[in-house]
């Protein structure tokens, strides 16, 4: 995507909601895509503000508190076992993970 | 009602610690005041009545034993913000893509309050994932405000400052991304902190903002906040972004802000976060809260914070862009709810996605995958994040002429269920006040500051601090609380009218 394809009159269209939808996973209705465009263009238009700050020279924050790698002694510690670790799983098998179908027919 | 419900934590704990009343009395009283009024306050989304029991009789057994209690909040019943992990109840987050989700472990806040001896009385609702102002976004339906049903309890957190007005519970846990924990005390008129950030543990704490969110105490009373603070903080190397420093004398602080003196400090008041768009109420208590402040010797400034104005569309982009990402763990494979609609995992998950997560989180996904997307994300991620350098840079600046900053918690009472729930932007206004804290990692908290005229519901300060300046934000907290109840000859919690049938 690119910021060509949004709509002169609003921050975004109606299929670019759609395709956003598709790219994180959400099956999303007719319906919601209806309320959903309207509602993120009025959103958008608003949080598009953080554009009138004049910011060219000023480093990102990412987060709050300045952060550096945090090392531990390469011991053994507790961790879950494997039937903690499948207890909330929607399906397991032979102490693993069970899952539908990853690959499709052509590939 | 028990008496015993009425009680401050401090106060509780004074009586079952001197063997005066059980933990386990204490616990029941409580849970008989659940399920007198929750099915009208529809605070909580779990109640563990067996577990918060046995966990009240251990208590008791110990101080039996003539062992010292485990913590000054030792056998003091909680309500626990259904964001943290917890082993004995399901964990979740206010969505159905969670429901009845076990975890396999405890959060760190769940352990240290378990080690305490805090007799943990179940789940509180909140906003989805932790997205909203109002507990309306919650999948199990709202949370409704103690003081006037028919109004919202604030949001994400309503759950945790519902149970607190309703008196429910006399101590509670909740998280603050954006004002979660500070606006719900506003809008209910109770006590809630936002630590600095990395102060308390995120281990456990289900992520919806990493770089923002922040577990922390809510109470009726600010030592008792602070009692529930120092429970819960401290660093944890579970946490990779938990602060590796003494946990604030905060308890101390609150004693010494009661008796009363603030000579020597100076508070500002900013700016920007004043005035035009507050309702009338808010702003006059705000202004009576200053009088009183500067009564007890507080010097009052004002300071100006340029970029605060940004705050909230920086917020609106860095979120949803954190959001996107941390929530794309819920995939239908490992826990949590699986929808067996397609052929292949990827449609399964999308089938799940659309069918687990409400309409707020949706959107919130959406948009920041968009922030994210090639072609717009210095625009938008980018550019929000240099914002939030400036507004870092703007606190340090007003912190150099204050020792805290003040301001409305939020810019009006609580509004009716139902009012803004279609209205994302609108609902987005309500955090204008706290949003600022959280970007700058900073620390702040909510005391009630009276109720508004027009309209009888209770309005919040906000006193904000440097991080890792809890100390001096519990003091002036506490003597502004202090000063406040000896004013209108009572403490602010009695204010609060009992539960309507």
């Amino acid at each position: 995507m690119s910021p060509e394809s949004s709509s002169a009159g609003g921050a975004i269209t109606r299929d670019e909601v759609a395709h956003l939808a598709r790219l994180s996973r959400l099956a999303v209705t007719d319906a919601e895509l209806d309320v959903f465009a309207g509602q993120l263009d009025v959103i958008l238009g608003a949080v598009a503000r953080v554009g009138e700050v004049a910011a060219e020279d000023i480093p990102p924050t990412s987060h709050a508190v300045p952060l550096e790698n945090v090392f531990r002694p390469d011991e053994l510690r507790p961790g879950l076992t494997q039937e903690q670790a499948l207890s909330g799983a929607p399906a397991a098998e032979d102490g693993r993970f069970r899952v539908p179908q990853i690959l499709g027919e052509e590939q | 009602m028990s008496e015993l419900t009425r009680l401050t934590a401090a106060e509780l704990a004074q009586k079952i610690h001197s063997r005066e009343v059980s933990a386990v009395e204490a616990a029941q009283a409580h849970l008989d005041r659940i399920a007198a009024v929750d099915e009208r306050v529809h605070a909580f989304l779990h109640v563990g009545a067996e577990a918060a029991l046995a966990s009240a009789a251990l208590v008791d057994e110990s101080l039996d034993a003539d062992t010292p209690p485990a913590s000054p909040l030792a056998g003091v019943p909680l309500a626990l913000k259904d964001v943290l992990t917890t082993t004995d109840m399901p964990t979740t987050v206010g969505s159905r893509i969670l429901e009845g989700w076990r975890p396999p472990y405890d959060a760190t806040v769940t352990a240290k309050l378990r080690a305490a001896g805090v007799t943990i009385l179940g789940k509180t609702n909140m906003d989805e994932f932790a997205m909203g102002s109002s507990t309306e976004y919650s999948a199990y339906g709202p949370t409704h405000n103690p003081w006037n049903l028919d109004r919202i309890p604030g949001g994400s957190g309503g759950g945790s400052a519902a149970a607190l007005a309703a008196f429910e519970a006399p101590l509670a846990i909740g998280t603050d991304t954006g004002g979660s924990i500070r606006q719900p005390a506003a809008m209910t008129g109770t006590v809630g902190v936002k630590p600095t950030y990395g102060g308390v543990s995120r281990y456990g704490l289900v992520a919806c903002a990493s770089s923002l969110d922040q577990a922390g105490p809510c109470a009726r009373t600010v030592l008792d906040a602070a009692l529930l603070h120092e429970v819960i903080a401290g660093h944890d190397p579970l946490d990779s972004t938990s602060i590796d420093a003494p946990v604030p004398a905060v308890v101390e602080a609150a004693r010494r802000g009661a008796e009363g003196d603030l000579h020597g400090l100076r508070v500002g008041v900013v700016r920007e976060l004043t005035g035009e768009g507050y309702q009338a109420g808010v702003q006059e208590n705000f202004d009576a809260a200053l009088r009183e402040l500067e009564k007890l010797g507080a010097e009052v400034v004002e300071v100006s914070a340029p970029h605060f104005q940004y705050g909230l569309a920086a917020y609106y982009l860095i979120l949803p862009s954190e959001v996107s990402s941390n929530l794309a763990r819920f995939d239908a494979m490992r826990y949590g709810l699986r929808v067996d609609k397609g052929a292949s995992a990827e449609e399964v998950m999308a089938a799940t996605r659309e069918a687990g997560f409400g309409p707020e989180v949706k959107r919130r996904i959406i948009l920041g995958t968009y922030a994210l997307s090639s072609g717009y994300y210095d625009a938008y991620y980018g550019q929000a994040q240099k914002v939030r350098t400036l507004i870092s840079r703007d606190f340090a600046a007003a912190f150099e002429q204050a020792d805290v900053l003040v301001s409305p918690t939020a810019p009006t009472t609580a509004f009716p269920i139902g009012d803004k729930v279609d209205d994302p932007l609108a609902m987005y206004l309500n955090d204008l006040a706290t949003i600022p804290t959280n970007l700058a990692g900073t620390t702040a908290m909510s005391v009630p500051s009276g109720v508004a005229a027009e309209d009888g519901l209770p309005t919040g300060l906000q006193v904000m601090a440097p991080a890792l300046g809890e100390a001096v934000m519990y003091r002036v907290g506490a003597a502004y609380e202090a000063a406040r109840d000896a004013a209108d000859g009572s403490p602010f919690a009695t204010r609060i009218p009992e539960v309507k049938r």
